[in-house]
Parts: structure tokens; C-alpha cells; sequence
């Protein structure tokens, strides 16, 4: 039979993991990642935070997209798909990386897996199998989308090695920043890999879906006495501005969904010009554009780091050359209070001229005061993106 | 060492390499099949009988071209009366553009004005045909752009307000509906009906036809030869008079050098492959293949943009005529006189139900056709007393559903006849061999995609700075040094040459320029 | 003389009325009794094809059109329509019923739609999103072009000056203009996509985003609901646009229910025109508009009565109104190309509508109980949707039609008792004559029985649940409403009668062939469904006219 209200019944997904975060959360604190169920926050946005730079910090990533690419071409089409040289990259690696339109404009940035010399896993915010199989014509590759068949959580924190290690995980002393290492453990078949979104020591452990309440238990049994800790949304947003990751729709529009084509940027505006290598083998997508964007200096603007006296946030603040604000410069993406650093940062997007670091801009601020909303303006500076950089990322 | 290579001895690649030659430039023409000429070809196809091979009529050349290039000398007889079209129709009646009034009163009357109405519309849209199509963003324009969209406009503003905007009404209409407008006899509709579907795998009441039928008789006006030609010694004759000033201008033809691809080396042209493993080495490559061809084997899409390859994938490609060539030992009394084209396609539910079929992959029941019986004029083309027929069935797609290739053959070629038995008795019965070309073999034989004769069809989201592709219109492939000259770049398809006319005009802009720097 | 009125406007559909409604607020939020508006109507209410009526005890019928978004916000903000009675509850499900297996429905939520979608195919999941950006990048350039009048582009000198355009045509020059501007942002690549757009099938469209045959029919579905086109014909990409171009508080694409059926609509327009205003007068049938020395300066009525007025506007499609309302020697006088113009007018009636009272909610085969609180959309592939288009074009019904289901009372509750629902029925393809001759009886019922045979099909048991059912052809529509030949869009939505063309070539602007002669109606720009756009934008040019003087 038939419930009257099954035309109301909710559709959310939930993860694999969804049976422990719902156990652990206060409140009702969720929201929507790609169609599932993710935590906001637990309890306290800050303990959170403090997880993540203290003790050992657990985040569900099991929504994001994943998309398998396998086939006899796989690599050469992964090579012509993304702006770094893939021939840097050895199996059992991970590495980060831009992709981009016809006109040098990012689709999206993101890691990729490589685990064999044609087997890549891509994770990605935005569907985008049909961007993929468009770049794939005249390739000999096959393009799954995977997202259901794994899932995982990332593991971040200055103790997460600790935790691993008490879990038994042999050798990941030795597993190098972005290296990835398959691994038995019980039965359970478990990979891992060294990155993340913090800007910290940091891993990712991603298992079979049927394995998810297992990993989660094992993690919180073993890392006790790591402080360990889940965390929501929320504490990872300040962790990712300080390592100064940018992130898609918040910081740009990927080039497929943006409404507004203005709105798209190229790698270079985004700050993340490394990311791209014109001088490999091969052709790849907007390799022209990119190349005439970077000999022609036709960047519109770029997204640095800005310092700003006081403390209070300032994400979608106009920023300006002068105090009484009458030649305006560009505007604040992502800001937050930097617990670590004790410091007021934000990205801001202005023209290259002003991103020297140490340059003197004004900005804008509307805040909340007591119901009330006031206004500022303050200096600000241009600084690294990278606020955020402790040694033991990479040791 | 040579300074341009042009893949593909077509009339448009001869055209461009005779231009680059005569600008002093050293130019190499590779063609894959013995003989030059592509599409316009004269071809024995049984022994002792020779026919036109894809083009059979000549109508769209340039007279610009014809001038510049001297075609004259070379051999092309341009004088030749134009022939006229005549419609048969069930019953042994017949109509042509003098006798419209055994049909109807009314439509001749009507018949010569409109007529003269759609031939100004038609030449005033030519107007942009010996042009590079501009880009649609008038902030990016250059001056040279924007006086040619000017001039344009005010070729279209000298029609008067009326007609102006009677041809912004009618542009994107379905030829059907046109047909209904002015004319009230089926025949005449019909005939106008397929003039607007020739070459599409459109119906009748498919929009975007009438701007097909203006297309096509732009090539008819002051913009081609005034009307309908059969060239002596079939289409093989113009490409031989442009093979012929191509040569004398200084350019280099090789036959027999088919191009595995264009070589690319960092990101820029650098020459061309062989099929044999050879190179051949030069800064610019001209290619006179399809868009399709030119962009997905020949560059390749290893070398080029995500979205441009998607653009050229999706042109629409679908060949949706089939070629029959008959050898007659003699004329039925209907045909027996048939110096003109002719063309059957009584009713315009006819055409639209021959369409129905194309539309769900089949061949069509009752097909609709055009034919010349060039030996009438030339008997040269056949044993003396005996007779060629060249026919244009519309529809036999390219994209089958459940017919196999051979049996659309097969089918096409039985319906084709099946009618022409029905308006002119006798005819199977004089039929000694016959030759059915599938959209499928003019790919194979031509090189053609999809056996498309206009390198894409010629629809309004295909045309002007759509053609072959938005940001390509300029000749210019993405990649530095490649250029296209064939039907697929503006303004089209028919042997009008204007492609390979602009493509030379363009390459010689990037060469000045580069000798300049 | 007497001049009794300011505008006498022929016709009391929504969009008369709401022309009427600027006029008497002489186009400012405040105002009323402006000018002197004289409405009239030949039924005895108003509303045109707007309209709710009880056919049924205790059910109300919306007999034409039956869902809204078109309805331009800017229209009800300015005609306050909401405290005139009017509410507009949006729904957000559309689906495709499927006998054979699964059926298909999507959401306006994104992640919805993306989960359900992927049952199907995870292609078409995953392009979705690029393709409704594309789509509504089009939408935000044409909505635009919705409240503008079109310029006209043979008129753009700005020192050629006449009568309207005492200053010259610096209006024409300045809407080319905007446009212009408004294209120049998209940047060049979307330029050349959305210039293709314009011209290409949808079918083509389609193509180039997604794989599922039944799911490409279902979004395929708005560019031929009431266009007497098939899926592969192109330029039925634009028309798609004309369907998504609705909002329901800034959702693109959003289509809501008008509680109450589509009469409240009309009920609001009218209500606020009265509040203006405005003089209604029902039961009067214009037979003629009276034209003396290249004027209009009235209307004769059926009765014999004649009245009089400044400036005359009909609300009539352009057929009727050049063809019926106005004789031929009036028009060739001005010019005998405008007799033609109408005659070639594009406005075949392509479609036919059911209105069925059900004593329960139908459940559609593959689909759960949700898809009822939505669009039912029952068709199938392209070839389903073409092959019924071939049916109508050789001059029959289709046998197995294309139909476009809403069942409002699953979120109305004033237009059923309860538990029991109305259900319109929305029949592609239906041609107003037959090729045989004109509808009988016979025929009628025979068409009845296709519609409903085909949504047992798709609904199984979905004759049981029958109470009565309104069986409409076109003829009955033009018969009913007056729209010539039952076109529900006053014309073809077909490029060639778009814009500056919009009903004729070179009268894209609201003003006749007359002086002081206006049309308002949905065969002006920008076209039907229930938008209002064309009556807002007629008076605006007229009151223009009055203000400069044109109309004394």
C-alpha cells in the first residue's frame, strides 16, 4: 500500500557513511552536496576547526563525482583533457590540475588519480561526463562515472598519520604528498592517498560502499586517543581559504555552468597559472587561447590573497584604490577569520597590477551589528594566497 | 621546397591555387584521384558512354572568377545558351516557363513576376558571396568588415522596403507555404517546391527551403551564368579549363597523392603526409576537402579545441541525393526532345511524402527528379545515335535505418525508373546500362562526407559565419597555416567557386602580413 | 461627430483587457479614467481563451488555455492583479508516462532531476545541467525583447521623419541598438550557438546533449505544443525558448496553475480594467470597423448599433480582423498588398484540447503517484511525435496524438470537490478541417476515442475513472473563441512571422494599415499564451500616439 504522501517523500541521497554522522550530529545541521546529505556542522564550527590544525579532523567526501578513465588512449586522452603534463606523473599519483574550454576558460580544477599508465580516476564538483566524452572523440578511452561505487573520507590533521599508523596501515610513513597506496586490511580492501583540502597533513581513505560503517568505526575506535573528530562544511571552508584551494561556485563559475559567460575565468585569473604547461608534448584544450591570454597579457584580473585590518569577515566586498572608494579595483570572493593566523583573509579579484603582495588596496565591508548592518572601510594588503603552509604538509 | 599545398584538385582548390599562383606564390596541388576535378568530373561510366559525374549543370560560377581567371582561353565554352526547365507531369503533359498557361492562368501571370522578385531577393543576398563572412560582434570588426556589412545592407535596403521586408518574412519560411502564397496550380507548386528542396534532407514544409531555392538562384542571376548550362564535353570541362589556368599561372598539380594528413608540428602547420608515408613539406596547407574530412581526419581532433571539433561534428552532412546515370540506345517520344532539364515533381504532398520516407531512413516510394539528357546537346558523349541520361533522385538518405546500402541502391534506382516509365513511356525498354551512385558511394568514390555534394547542407544554421563553423568562417582552420577552400566555407556549395575565390584572398591577407612582419 | 470613447477595443481576451487596463491608467500605477476605454465582447463574458467555466456540475473547467507563467510579472505588478483576485501556484514535476518500462520525470531541482534522470541514462543526467544553461542563457536574451516594441529594421534613418515619428525613427534605431548591446554580451562563441539556435530543429538540438529516444521526446515537447511543426523541422529550437521563457517569481521555466483555473486570469485583468476605468460591454459583436478617408473611427456592431471613437484596437487575431472585421476596399485602398498579407497568414489551428472531470487521480504507467502534481506529457520519441505530425499534415488527426496533461486540482482546491479532479488535455496534432471536408459528429467521436484510447495506454484504468468529457477540434475553438482557424497563438510562432514581422511585415509595430487603428492581440509581438505582453506593449505605443498627437 501506498502512503497519501508519497508524492512529498524526500529524494536526497544518503552516503554510506550517512547511519554514524547522523548519530553524531546536534541539531539538524545539514545540507546538499551533489544530491546527498552532507554535515554542515556537528557542534562547535571551531573544536571542528581545531581538529583539522590540531588533532585529526574526519570529513564524508563520498559525494563528489568520480568519473573512471581507462582505454588504450587513456593517457594520451587525459593529457590532451588537462593543462599539466601528464608525463610528470608516475602510477600510484595523485596531482592537481586545471581543465579548460576552447577559449582557455576553467571547466573545472580538481585531482587526479593516476593508478596505472592508462587508469585515471577524476574527481570533480560538476557533472561533466558530457564535456568528457566530447574531449574524448578521436580517443580510444572509456569514461564511467563511478561516484556510486565508491566512497570515502578524508582524514586531515597533524595526527592523522598517527591514526592511520594505529590502524594498522603499514608504510604509510613512506607514502609521499599526493602518492597513492592500496592496502588489505581484515578483508577490507582500503586506498589511500596524501591530499586534501586543509592545507595540512592530510589523507584520503576511500573504500567500497559496503565497507563505509567499518572504516568509520575502526578510524574512531583507533584514533581516540588522536583527538579525533568529524567535522562539517563549515571548519573545512576556513582550512581551505587558509591554504588558499579555491573552490568552484564560490570562488568562480565553471566554464559549462556559468550563466554569464563573463563570469568564467581562466586558470590565470584564478592565480593558478601553474597549472598550466604550454610547452608540453601535444596539444591540449585551450591550449591557443591560453598561450595568447599569457604572450598578450589578456588576464582581466587575478585572484590573490588580501590581509584586512580588523576583523571582521568580508566575502562580496568591493575593493578600492582609495579610501573614499571612487576608483573601484575588483571584488572579494571566499574571506574568513583565520583562527591560526590571526589574521583577517580573503581572495579578491583585482587587476594584476595590484597583487604584488604588500600592496595597499581599501575595502568595503558591510557587517552585522546587532541586527544592524554597518559598514567600513579598511585597508587591506595583497598577500600569498598560500596563508597557510605548515612544514608538515609535505613532511 | 613549395610556399602552399592545396589538398584536393576540386574546382574550388584549382581556383584558389590559380589566384595564389598568379600572386607569385609556389603552389602544389594534391589530388588523391587520377584526374582532377572532384564532384565536376566527366567519367565513362559504361565504355563508350560519359556522363558528369556528381555536378551535372553549371550555373553558380562565378563570372567574376570566369573573367579573372581567364577561363575563356582555357578552353570553357561560357556562351552556350542556357537551357530552360521543363516540369512533366502525370499524363503526358508537361510545362516549362513559356507554357505555364496550359496549367493555369492565373500562375502565368503570376509566374514571371515573382520570379523576378525572388531573383532580385537573391541577388541582393549574393551580394555578400565574393565576401569573407563578418563576425557577428560588430565591436570586433575591422573596417574592410565593416564596409562589406554595410555594403551588404544597403544591397538589401535597394530592394525597397517592400521587398526587404517581404525577404526577411519569406527567409526562414518552408518553400511549401511560399509556394501556396503566390501560386495556386500543384504543378507549378511542385516545381518550385523542389527547387527548394534540391540538395536538403528537407521537405517541402520544412523551414528554412525558400532560403535554399533563394540560394540557388543566386547562382542563376547576375551572381552566375544566368541560368542553367551543360558545358561541352560534360563538368570534366571546367575543371580541365581550371586545371589549365591553375597550371599556367604557375601551379603544380600531382594526381594519384592521396593525404593521410596535414603535419602539425608545434601546434603549427608544416605540410602534409602522404598515404604513402611521404611528406611534403610547406608553411600553409589548403585543404578543398569537407569541413568534416578537413577537421576531424586531417588535422585531427588531437589538434584542436573540444568545442570547434563539436561544432564540426554536428554540421549536418546528410546526403540525401542519389546519381543514376543511364546509357540509352535511344529517346522515348516524351524525352525525345529534352535539350533542357527536367524535372518531376507534380505535387508538392508528393515531394513532402518522397521526404517522409527520408525522414525514418528509408528511400523514398515515389522519389523526385531531375534529369538532363546532355547528349542532345554534345553527342560526343556517346556512340553515335545512342544517349546518356544524368538523373538527381531526391530522396535516398545517407542515414538508413533498416535499409542496407545495396538495397537502397536498388531501390532507388528501380523507383527512379518506375517513374520516369510513368511520364515517359518507353524509356526502360531503351535502357542498355545504368550506374546508381548512393549518397554512400559518392562519399566513397568523391571523398565527401556523408555523400553531402555541398559539404554541408545549405540551411540557415548553416550559412554566412555558420559555415562551416562559428569562429571559423574566416577560411581559417584553428590551427596557423591550415585554411579551408571547399564548399564547406562560405558561401557554399554548387560550382560556384566563391569558397575558393575568398580562401585565396584570405591566404594572401596572412601572407602579406607575414612578409610584412 | 460624436467621439463618445478614447479606444474602443474589439475583443475582451486578456490581452485586450489588459490593454484596456494601461490605456485607462493612461500608463502610469496610479492612474484612472485617463482616457475613455471602451471594451467590447462578443460572448457574454469575457476572458477570450482564458476562461474557467463549470461543464461539468461541481467541476471547473480552464477550457482553453490551462496553465500560466507567461503572464509577464511586470504585468501584474503594474495591474496589481493579485489584490484582484488572481494567484498563481507554480509546479515544478514533468514527466513522460511509459508503458513498456520505466517513465521518465524531471524537476526543476537540479539534484532531482540529475537522480531521476540517471535511472534512464547517466549521459543525459549529467548534460542536463549544460543544457538548461544554454537554455537559459537564450531565455535571459529574448526576455528582453518581450516588453519592447520590434524595431523595424527598414526604418532606421533618424532624420526621415513622419507623423508617428515626429522626431524620426530614432526608436527603431535605438531598440536595434539595445539588442545589439544585449547580444554583444554574450560574447562571440554564444553568438554564433545562439544565432544557429534560432534556425535549427529541436530535434537537432537535442541531439547534441542527450541519448534517451523517450526523454529527447519529452523535452522536445514544448517546441510543438500548439506549432504546426514536427520535431525535425527546422526553427522548432526558438519555440522551445517561447515555453521557457515563463517565470513564476524569477524561476526560469517555472509553470504554475492560476487557482481557480485560467478564467481567475481574465476574472483579475477585468476586474482591474473596471477599476481603471474601464467600460465593458458583453454580448456585443463588432460586425465592422468603420473606416472613413483612411480613418477608424468605429465600430459597427451585430445589432445595427454604431459606436464611435479616437482610436480603434482589436484583440481579434490578424486574420479575422483584416479579413472580417474590415473590408477589402477600406484596406486596398491604403494598400492592396495587405488583403494578401492576411490571407498568407500563417495561422493553421494544429491543435485540440479535452477537458475531463475524473472521479479519481489516474496513475500513469512507470511513474509514481507524483507525476500527477505535474505536467503529463504522453508521447514518446521523435518519431512518435513526427509520425503524429505526419498524420496532420496529409489532413487527419493523429492517430496516436502527442498529449500535454495537467490535472490542476491536485494542487487547486477550488475547481473539484474533493478527491475528484479535473484533467486538461492537451491534443498535438488536430487540424481545424480534415482532408475529407469539415468535422462531423462521426469524426469528432472517433477523435475522442484516439485521445483517450491513447491515455488508457499510458494510464491504464484510466477510463474507469471518466465522469464526462469536452471534446474540442480547432473549428470548435474558432467557433467558441474566434480564433481563426483555433490557433492558440493568433498565428504561427515561426520565424517568418516573429518580431518587426509580427502579424505582418512592416505593421510589427501594433498600428494598422489606418490611422487611429491598433491591434493588441496575441498576432503581434511577441505572440501568444497567456503573456499580456502584446496588449501592455500596444497601448504603450498608443499612448505615445495620443500624446504626440497622432490620434485626436
Amino acid at each position: 500500500m501506498t502512503s497519501y504522501a508519497e508524492h512529498l517523500k524526500p529524494f536526497l541521497r544518503k552516503t554510506p557513511f550517512h547511519e554514524r554522522i547522523e548519530a553524531l550530529m546536534h541539531g539538524n545541521h545539514w545540507m546538499r552536496w551533489t544530491g546527498h546529505y552532507s554535515p554542515a556542522a556537528f557542534e562547535s564550527v571551531q573544536s571542528e576547526y581545531l581538529a583539522i590544525r590540531n588533532g585529526a579532523s574526519v570529513y564524508d567526501v563520498s559525494p563528489l563525482i568520480k568519473y573512471r578513465i581507462t582505454g588504450r588512449q587513456a593517457a594520451e586522452y587525459v593529457n590532451h583533457l588537462i593543462t599539466r603534463d601528464l608525463s610528470k606523473v608516475k602510477p600510484m599519483q595523485a596531482f592537481y590540475t586545471s581543465w579548460c574550454q576552447d577559449d582557455g576558460m576553467l571547466v573545472e580544477e580538481g585531482t587526479i588519480f593516476r593508478f596505472g599508465d592508462n587508469d585515471f580516476l577524476l574527481n570533480s564538483a560538476k557533472d561533466q561526463l558530457h564535456w568528457l566524452e566530447q574531449v574524448a572523440y578521436g580517443f580510444e578511452v572509456a569514461i564511467d562515472e563511478v561516484s556510486n561505487d565508491l566512497c570515502g573520507l578524508s582524514l586531515q590533521g597533524p595526527q592523522s598519520r598517527e591514526v592511520l599508523r594505529a590502524l594498522g596501515i603499514n608504510g604509510i610513513d613512506h607514502l609521499p604528498r599526493f602518492g597513492i597506496m592500496e592496502f588489505e586490511l581484515n578483508g577490507h580492501w582500503l586506498r589511500i592517498d596524501r591530499a586534501g583540502f586543509t592545507g595540512d597533513l592530510g589523507y584520503e581513505i576511500w573504500v567500497k560502499p559496503e565497507d563505509a560503517l567499518w572504516l568509520w568505526d575502526r578510524l574512531f575506535e583507533v584514533g581516540r586517543n588522536h583527538k579525533i573528530a568529524p567535522i562539517g562544511a563549515q571548519a573545512l571552508e576556513i582550512a581551505r581559504i587558509e591554504a588558499g584551494f579555491i573552490l568552484i561556485d564560490v570562488d568562480y563559475s565553471g566554464a559549462l555552468h556559468a550563466l554569464r559567460p563573463s563570469n568564467r575565468m581562466s586558470p590565470y585569473e584564478l592565480g593558478i597559472g601553474w597549472t598550466v604547461n604550454l610547452n608540453k608534448q601535444g596539444y591540449f584544450v585551450g591550449k591557443r587561447a591560453l598561450r595568447r591570454e599569457k604572450e598578450q597579457g589578456l588576464s582581466r584580473y587575478v585572484l590573490t590573497g588580501i590581509e584586512i585590518e580588523g576583523r571582521k569577515p568580508a566575502p562580496g566586498s568591493f575593493l578600492y584604490a582609495d579610501q573614499p572608494g571612487k576608483q573601484e579595483l575588483g571584488l572579494t570572493t571566499s574571506a574568513c577569520w583565520s583562527p591560526t593566523m590571526k589574521k583577517n583573509i580573503a581572495y579578491a579579484r583585482v587587476p594584476m597590477t595590484y597583487a604584488k603582495p604588500g600592496t595597499q588596496m581599501w575595502i568595503e565591508i558591510w557587517y552585522h551589528k546587532e541586527h544592524k548592518i554597518e559598514r567600513s572601510m579598511v585597508r587591506c594588503w595583497a598577500a600569498n594566497r598560500m596563508f597557510y603552509d605548515p612544514p608538515r604538509k609535505s613532511a | 621546397m613549395t610556399d602552399i599545398i592545396v589538398i584536393g584538385a576540386g574546382h574550388n582548390g584549382l581556383i584558389t591555387a590559380a589566384y595564389l599562383a598568379k600572386a607569385g606564390l609556389k603552389v602544389t596541388v594534391l589530388e588523391a584521384a587520377p584526374q582532377i576535378g572532384g564532384a565536376a568530373v566527366t567519367r565513362e561510366f559504361v565504355p563508350g558512354y560519359k556522363v558528369s559525374g556528381v555536378a551535372h549543370l553549371l550555373h553558380g560560377l562565378h563570372p567574376t572568377i570566369a573573367r579573372d581567371l581567364d577561363l575563356a582561353r582555357h578552353g570553357l565554352d561560357l556562351k552556350a545558351q542556357p537551357i530552360a526547365t521543363r516540369s512533366l507531369l502525370p499524363g503526358g503533359r508537361s510545362f516549362d516557363a513559356s507554357s505555364i498557361a496550359s496549367i493555369s492562368r492565373a500562375d502565368a501571370e503570376a509566374y514571371p513576376a515573382v520570379m523576378a522578385r525572388l531573383a532580385r531577393m537573391a541577388d541582393a543576398l549574393a551580394a555578400y558571396a565574393l565576401h569573407t563572412p563578418p563576425r557577428p560582434d560588430i565591436a570586433k570588426m575591422d573596417w574592410r568588415e565593416k564596409l562589406n556589412l554595410g555594403k551588404f545592407a544597403w544591397s538589401l535596403r535597394r530592394l525597397g522596403r517592400k521587398d526587404m521586408l517581404e525577404l526577411t518574412r519569406i527567409l526562414t519560411m518552408n518553400v511549401n507555404d511560399l509556394a501556396n502564397d503566390y501560386f495556386e496550380s500543384e504543378a507549378v507548386r511542385g516545381l518550385l517546391c523542389f527547387e527548394g528542396v534540391l540538395g536538403l534532407a528537407l521537405g517541402p514544409r520544412s523551414p528554412s527551403t525558400v532560403f535554399n531555392l533563394l540560394y540557388r538562384l543566386s547562382g542563376l542571376g547576375a551572381n552566375g551564368q544566368g541560368g542553367f548550362l551543360l558545358p561541352r564535353g560534360g563538368m570534366g570541362s571546367v575543371s580541365q579549363a581550371l586545371g589549365k589556368a591553375a597550371q599556367s599561372a604557375g601551379a603544380t598539380i600531382r594526381t594519384g597523392a592521396a593525404i593521410d594528413h596535414i603535419l602539425i608540428e608545434n601546434d603549427v602547420a608544416a605540410g602534409v603526409v602522404l598515404s604513402t608515408g611521404d611528406e611534403v613539406r610547406a608553411a600553409r596547407v589548403v585543404s578543398n576537402a569537407d569541413p568534416q574530412r578537413t577537421a576531424l581526419q586531417l588535422i585531427g581532433p588531437r589538434n584542436l579545441d573540444t568545442m570547434f571539433v563539436s561544432r564540426i561534428r554536428h554540421i549536418r552532412m546528410n546526403g540525401c541525393a542519389a546519381k543514376i546515370h543511364l546509357a540509352l540506345d535511344g529517346l522515348p517520344e516524351m524525352l525525345a526532345d529534352a535539350r533542357g532539364r527536367v524535372v518531376i515533381a507534380p505535387k508538392p504532398d508528393d515531394i513532402e511524402r518522397a521526404y517522409d520516407c527520408a525522414k525514418y531512413g528509408r528511400v523514398s516510394d515515389q522519389p523526385a527528379l531531375e534529369l538532363t539528357i546532355p547528349t542532345l546537346n554534345d553527342p560526343s558523349l556517346a556512340p553515335a545515335g545512342k544517349h546518356v541520361a544524368s538523373i538527381v533522385a531526391q530522396y535516398c538518405p545517407y542515414r538508413l535505418r533498416e535499409t542496407a546500402v545495396n538495397e537502397a541502391r536498388h531501390q532507388i534506382g528501380e523507383r527512379s525508373l518506375a517513374i520516369l516509365e510513368e511520364v515517359a513511356p518507353g524509356l526502360r525498354q531503351r535502357v542498355t546500362a545504368m550506374e546508381v551512385l548512393t549518397p554512400h558511394d559518392l562519399e566513397a568514390q568523391y571523398g565527401m562526407t556523408g555523400g553531402q555534394w555541398h559539404h554541408g547542407e545549405i540551411t540557415l544554421d548553416q550559412v554566412l559565419f555558420l559555415r562551416p563553423a562559428g569562429q571559423a568562417q574566416n577560411y581559417r582552420m584553428p590551427v596557423p597555416g591550415v585554411y579551408l577552400c571547399g564548399a564547406g566555407a562560405h558561401p557554399g556549395g554548387n560550382i560556384s567557386g566563391a569558397p575558393g575565390y575568398n580562401a585565396a584572398r584570405e591566404i594572401l591577407k596572412d601572407v602579406r602580413a607575414w612578409r610584412a612582419a | 461627430m460624436q467621439q463618445s470613447y478614447d479606444a474602443i477595443i474589439i475583443g475582451g481576451g486578456h490581452n485586450g483587457l489588459t490593454c484596456a487596463a494601461y490605456l485607462a491608467k493612461g500608463g502610469e500605477k496610479d492612474g484612472a479614467n485617463k482616457l475613455k476605454v471602451l471594451v467590447l465582447e462578443r460572448r457574454e463574458k469575457v476572458g477570450g481563451a482564458a476562461m474557467s467555466e463549470e461543464k461539468y456540475p461541481g467541476f471547473t473547467y480552464s477550457t482553453c488555455s490551462y496553465v500560466c507563467s507567461l503572464l509577464r510579472p511586470e504585468i501584474f505588478r503594474f495591474l496589481d492583479l493579485p489584490r484582484h483576485g488572481l494567484q498563481v501556484i507554480p509546479y515544478d514535476i514533468n514527466s513522460a508516462p511509459n508503458p513498456e518500462g520505466e517513465g521518465i520525470i524531471y524537476y526543476n531541482d537540479h539534484d532531482r532531476t540529475r537522480e531521476s534522470l540517471r535511472r534512464h541514462s547517466i549521459r543525459d543526467a549529467e548534460a542536463y545541467d549544460e543544457y538548461a544553461m544554454e537554455i537559459s542563457r537564450h531565455c535571459r536574451f529574448i526576455k528582453r525583447t518581450l516588453l519592447m516594441t520590434p524595431p523595424d529594421p527598414t526604418q532606421l534613418n533618424p532624420f526621415v521623419q513622419n507623423r508617428i515619428n515626429p522626431w524620426g525613427h530614432r526608436e527603431d534605431l535605438d531598440g536595434l541598438l539595445r539588442i545589439g548591446r544585449e547580444f554583444g554580451r554574450l560574447g562571440e562563441r554564444h553568438m554564433y550557438d545562439m544565432i544557429r539556435f534560432w534556425s535549427m530543429s529541436v530535434a537537432d538540438f537535442l541531439d547534441q546533449y542527450f541519448e534517451t529516444p523517450r526523454w529527447k521526446g519529452l523535452a522536445a515537447a514544448s517546441s510543438i505544443i500548439g506549432t504546426a511543426l514536427g520535431p525535425y523541422s527546422p526553427g522548432t529550437a526558438y519555440v522551445l525558448l517561447h515555453h521557457y521563457m515563463g517565470e513564476v517569481d524569477g524561476q526560469i521555466g517555472a509553470w504554475g496553475f492560476a487557482r481557480g483555473g485560467m478564467g481567475s486570469v481574465s476574472k483579475a485583468i477585468a476586474s482591474a480594467a473596471e477599476e481603471a476605468g474601464v467600460e465593458i460591454r458583453v454580448n456585443a459583436e463588432v460586425e465592422k470597423v468603420i473606416v472613413k478617408d483612411g480613418k477608424a473611427i468605429g465600430v459597427a456592431l451585430k445589432s445595427g448599433e454604431e459606436i464611435y471613437g479616437k482610436s480603434i484596437v482589436s484583440n481579434a487575431d490578424p486574420k479575422r480582423t483584416y479579413l472580417k472585421l474590415i473590408d477589402k476596399g477600406d484596406l486596398d485602398a491604403i494598400d492592396p498588398d495587405i488583403h494578401r498579407y492576411a490571407k498568407n497568414y500563417k495561422i493553421r489551428g494544429s491543435s485540440g484540447k479535452l477537458n475531463i472531470a475524473l472521479d479519481g487521480l489516474p496513475q500513469f504507467a512507470g511513474l509514481g503517484p507524483e507525476a500527477a502534481y505535474g505536467t503529463i506529457d504522453i508521447g514518446g520519441d521523435f518519431d512518435y511525435i513526427e509520425r503524429a505530425f505526419d498524420d496532420y499534415k496529409y489532413g487527419s488527426w493523429s492517430k496516436r496524438p502527442f498529449l500535454d496533461c495537467v490535472i490542476p486540482t491536485t494542487v487547486d482546491p477550488t475547481m473539484s470537490p474533493p478527491g475528484k479532479h479535473f484533467m486538461s488535455v492537451f491534443v498535438q496534432y488536430v487540424p481545424y478541417q480534415l482532408a475529407e471536408g469539415p468535422w462531423t459528429p462521426e469524426m469528432k467521436a472517433q477523435y475522442e476515442k484516439d485521445v483517450l484510447d491513447t491515455i488508457e495506454l499510458y494510464a491504464p484504468g484510466f477510463r474507469k475513472l471518466v465522469l464526462h468529457v469536452q471534446c474540442r477540434t480547432p473549428w470548435d475553438i474558432e467557433s467558441e473563441v474566434g480564433m481563426t482557424e483555433g490557433n492558440i497563438f493568433h498565428g504561427e510562432l515561426t520565424l517568418d512571422q516573429l518580431l518587426f514581422n509580427r502579424p505582418f511585415p512592416g505593421m510589427g509595430q501594433y498600428r494598422g494599415p489606418f490611422d487611429n487603428f491598433y491591434m493588441c492581440g496575441s498576432g503581434t509581438h511577441p505572440g501568444g499564451g497567456v503573456m499580456g505582453a502584446p496588449g501592455a506593449n500596444a497601448a504603450t505605443e498608443m499612448l505615445k500616439d495620443f500624446k504626440r498627437g497622432v490620434v485626436q
